[in-house]
């Protein structure tokens, strides 16, 4: 088999907002590749729909503290303050940096960035919903990510696209490198580098319902997590309330930022009885949870599991501008009109809050005491910081990306003077080799499209929002024997050009490895908070959960670990809206 | 409803001998799904080997634009159910296979890095946003909704048969940046864009506008860009 080396000081896995962030904040101080499996603007950033936040202030009064206070009170109190308060006072900054950019943000009609409200965003500490979300109609990610690859297309950043990563080599306690396939003609590529930036997105495809793009398998967070280094809670993932039934489409957040409603098969606005203040802008948790209780209490529409999203009194002129991918996406997929009929929608997998544990510099963490890999960096969905805790406020993850995709680029910079290259060695890259003609040659009975449809089924039934014992030792059960499936995987493609079945199986198995993370994570917390409810154990418990889990794969299985939460400002409290 | 179609897929595996060949998959689909799902399907359960491009599955990647039925067309927005129960699906012309329905794209991306594709400002930033009116940034709001697909510019027939003609797409990201009021190098991207193989080949053929899965007027944009580059002087034919 051909391989190829390169070296570059920097290499950063994903050309995603944080990937292509990160980028420009390297280019000027080495030299950087860029991967992407994809081409960069196929990248998951760009189904982003509803916006950015920020505390600008352009339609009405706003502070970051009240961002960081919404913030922390919407990670269910498992955020790190540090890090938020960062993120929130960095976000002004930020946006206004984007727009300098080139980023087509929607106005006012003074001419400044226009900001809709969002969920679980509020002024003065929960007293009412805030316009934060700076938006580009209802495609703010497809906005914000062409600005940003035309950034690093100007500045020179070298783009690898359509390279897939096979592996991140650490070893001595540092990043080496990684080894990457080259899609187009199956050739394996080595990039030893100082410095590795993970930027590699999310994994919701592990989920039968999603958002998430077929490109979003998480295998980059597998591949460090099967080398010994930690994924942090990775129990708490979020499903958005409104996704197109049947489909899993997403219907942004801003659709109820701009006054839509979600309504039963009573005709009831059901959101007054969970969140009285802020009604159908409480935070995704709460909203996906109040969906599909009306569903299994009987008051889906006609009895089924959906209910409805209202825009029908929204005036016809904000579709038309500031929402018209939603309302072509019904046309489109439902063939309703939002403008003349309600929306059927329900919850869909859509963005991981835990992931590959860094510090506030980007810094990956191999432990809960803090300490670092050497060289390896993290940012965007596949990290945690953890600024989203244990549930992510709508058009916090967009900030996140660029925020932390700087911060993690500019330590990874700073640091290249000192560092030294690595270095990938022989036996490391024939156990590449070795795996790939392992599932070329194999002649077993199970299909790759099998095993991951029940994988995803079965992550679906027994995993996503509402969660209880039995079901998750089941499941555990379940993983086992799919990745005894596995071992018996063949594929029909033997070639070497674009060979997709192949990387799909690789996929795979990494996606395998998370959904036993994330089974583990989610039976070991005995306690419902933010994303993870428990219906053995319905309460919040922070005399004893009031702490991060780090996750270890180790010869015996999981083993788990606990990093107290940063809390700086804001203490505990009930969690109301 | 489920329903049976046939999908006949024109095939390209160059490592197999012979390297082109039709194939046809009889497989039962559902109302809400589209040509994106049936090809799934059939890499699931019938041949693993059969390739095309794919990601977000819901019309904003641009990933898995290919011809189905005659027209260009993104599969993951093209329900079944709006086709004949005979579906024929070949990759995007004009452009290199590179195995079954991927394409070499590398032609049609170069065609973008010639206008300057990015938003060119020297003067010193303001402390806030730079103020751009509302009707201003409705200028180029279309424009802005692109996801290079390819399937304007290989369905052009003037791209057919010159291969170095720019292109609609990449005419498209140059009247973004050059009617953003924010951007200051209108007459670097019209030099780039005026000369022998930029907008005066467009012959208003509609082709880009008729099988854009964003639905943006290309050829609208093109004539704005005529009329501007006859205002400023840049007649075309020099470079």
């Amino acid at each position: 088999m051909e391989i190829s080396k390169h070296y570059f000081d920097t290499v950063i896995i994903g050309s995603g907002l944080a990937g292509c962030r990160a980028a420009i904040e390297c280019i000027g101080n080495g030299s950087v590749a860029v991967l992407s499996k994809l081409y960069p603007t196929r990248s998951h950033s760009t189904a982003a729909q509803g916006g950015i936040g920020a505390a600008l202030g352009n339609e009405e009064e706003d502070s970051p503290e009240w961002h960081t206070y919404d913030t922390v009170k919407g990670s269910d109190f498992l955020g790190d303050q540090d890090a938020i308060e960062i993120m929130c006072y960095d976000a002004i900054p930020t946006i206004i940096e984007l727009e300098h950019m080139g980023v087509p943000f929607s106005r006012t009609p003074e001419g400044k960035i226009a900001q809709r409200r969002f969920g679980g965003h509020t002024r003065e500490f929960g007293k009412a919903p805030v316009r934060r979300a700076c938006y580009s109609a209802d495609r703010t990610g497809h906005a914000v990510l062409f600005a940003l690859y035309e950034q690093c297309q100007l500045k020179g950043v070298k783009f690898f696209q359509e390279f897939q990563v096979l592996d991140i080599v650490v070893e001595n306690e540092a990043v080496q490198g990684i080894i990457a396939i080259n899609i187009k003609d199956g050739s394996i590529h080595v990039f030893e580098a100082k410095a590795v930036i993970v930027a590699s997105g999310g994994y919701g495809k592990i989920f039968k319902v999603t958002s998430n793009a077929y490109a979003s398998t998480g295998e980059c967070l597998s591949m460090l997590f099967r080398q010994g280094l930690p994924l942090e809670d990775m129990e708490f993932f979020q499903f958005h309330p409104t996704g197109l039934y049947g489909l899993g489409i997403l219907i942004t957040e801003g659709a109820r930022g701009e006054g839509g409603i979600l309504i039963n098969s009573k005709g009831e606005r059901f959101m007054e009885r969970y969140a009285p203040t802020i009604k159908d802008l409480a935070p995704r948790d709460m909203v996906s949870r109040a969906i599909l209780t009306e569903i299994r209490e009987g008051r889906g529409i006609d009895g089924k599991d959906y209910v409805y999203l209202d825009l029908r009194h929204v005036d016809k002129k904000i579709l038309e501008e500031r929402l018209p991918e939603i309302t072509t996406f019904c046309k489109i997929y439902m063939g309703i009109d939002p403008s003349e009929a309600p929306i059927p929608i329900v919850p869909t997998a859509h963005y991981a809050m835990g992931g590959i544990p860094t510090d506030i510099d980007g810094r990956v963490l191999k432990d809960v005491d803090g300490s670092t890999v050497y060289g390896l960096y993290a940012a965007g969905e596949c990290a945690c910081v953890s600024v989203h805790g244990a549930n992510r406020l709508g058009c916090n993850s967009l900030l996140d990306t660029v925020v932390f995709g700087r911060r993690a680029g500019k330590s990874a910079s700073s640091n290249l003077r000192t560092a030294t290259k690595g270095r990938v060695t022989k036996e490391r890259i024939q156990i590449i080799v070795d795996c790939i003609n392992m599932i070329k040659n194999s002649n077993g009975r199970e299909s790759v499209g099998s095993v991951r449809k029940d994988l995803q089924t079965a992550m679906m039934d027994k995993c996503s929002v509402f969660r209880i014992e039995e079901e998750l030792k089941t499941l555990l059960e379940e993983i086992k024997q799919l990745k005894e499936r596995y071992k018996e995987i063949s594929i029909k493609d033997k070639s070497n050009r674009f060979n997709t079945e192949l990387l799909d199986a690789l996929e795979l198995g990494h996606m395998l490895t998370l959904a036993e993370a994330i089974t583990a994570s989610a039976l070991q917390r005995t306690e419902s908070r933010g994303a993870h409810y428990r219906e053995d154990y319905p309460e919040r418990d922070d005399e004893n959960w009031l702490k991060h889990t780090f996750a270890f794969l180790t010869d015996k299985g999981i083993n788990f670990k606990f990093k107290p939460v940063k809390i700086t400002r804001f203490k505990p409290e009930e969690r109301k809206y | 409803m489920e329903k049976y179609y046939t999908f006949r897929i024109k095939r390209y595996l160059p490592e197999e001998n012979p390297s082109e060949r039709w194939d046809e998959f009889r497989i039962k689909l559902n109302s809400m799904e589209r040509v994106l799902d049936g090809l799934v399907k059939i890499k699931e359960t019938k041949d693993g080997t059969l390739t095309f491009r794919k990601s977000c599955a819901h019309g904003v990647c641009g990933s898995c634009a290919m011809k189905i039925n005659g027209k260009n067309k993104l599969a993951c927005q093209s329900l079944v159910k709006d086709l004949p129960e005979l579906i024929v699906i070949e990759p995007l012309p004009s452009l290199p296979v590179i195995k079954d329905l991927v394409v070499d794209m590398t032609m049609f991306f170069e065609k973008n890095d010639k206008v300057l594709p990015y938003l060119i400002n020297e003067e010193p930033p303001p402390e806030r946003e730079r103020i751009q009116s509302p009707q201003d940034q409705h200028k180029i709001l279309e424009s802005i909704t692109c996801i290079m697909c390819g399937s304007c510019t290989t369905s052009c027939p003037v791209f057919w048969a010159n291969k170095n003609y720019l292109g609609p797409s990449a005419l498209l990201k140059a009247f973004r940046f050059i009617f953003d009021t924010r951007d200051r190098a209108t007459d670097e991207r019209l030099a780039r864009i005026t000369g022998e193989n930029g907008i005066w080949r467009c012959h208003s053929i509609f082709n880009c506008v008729e099988v854009c899965p964003k639905e943006i007027d290309v050829t609208k944009h093109i004539l704005k860009l005529k009329r501007l580059a006859v205002k400023k002087g840049f007649t075309g034919g020099e470079k």
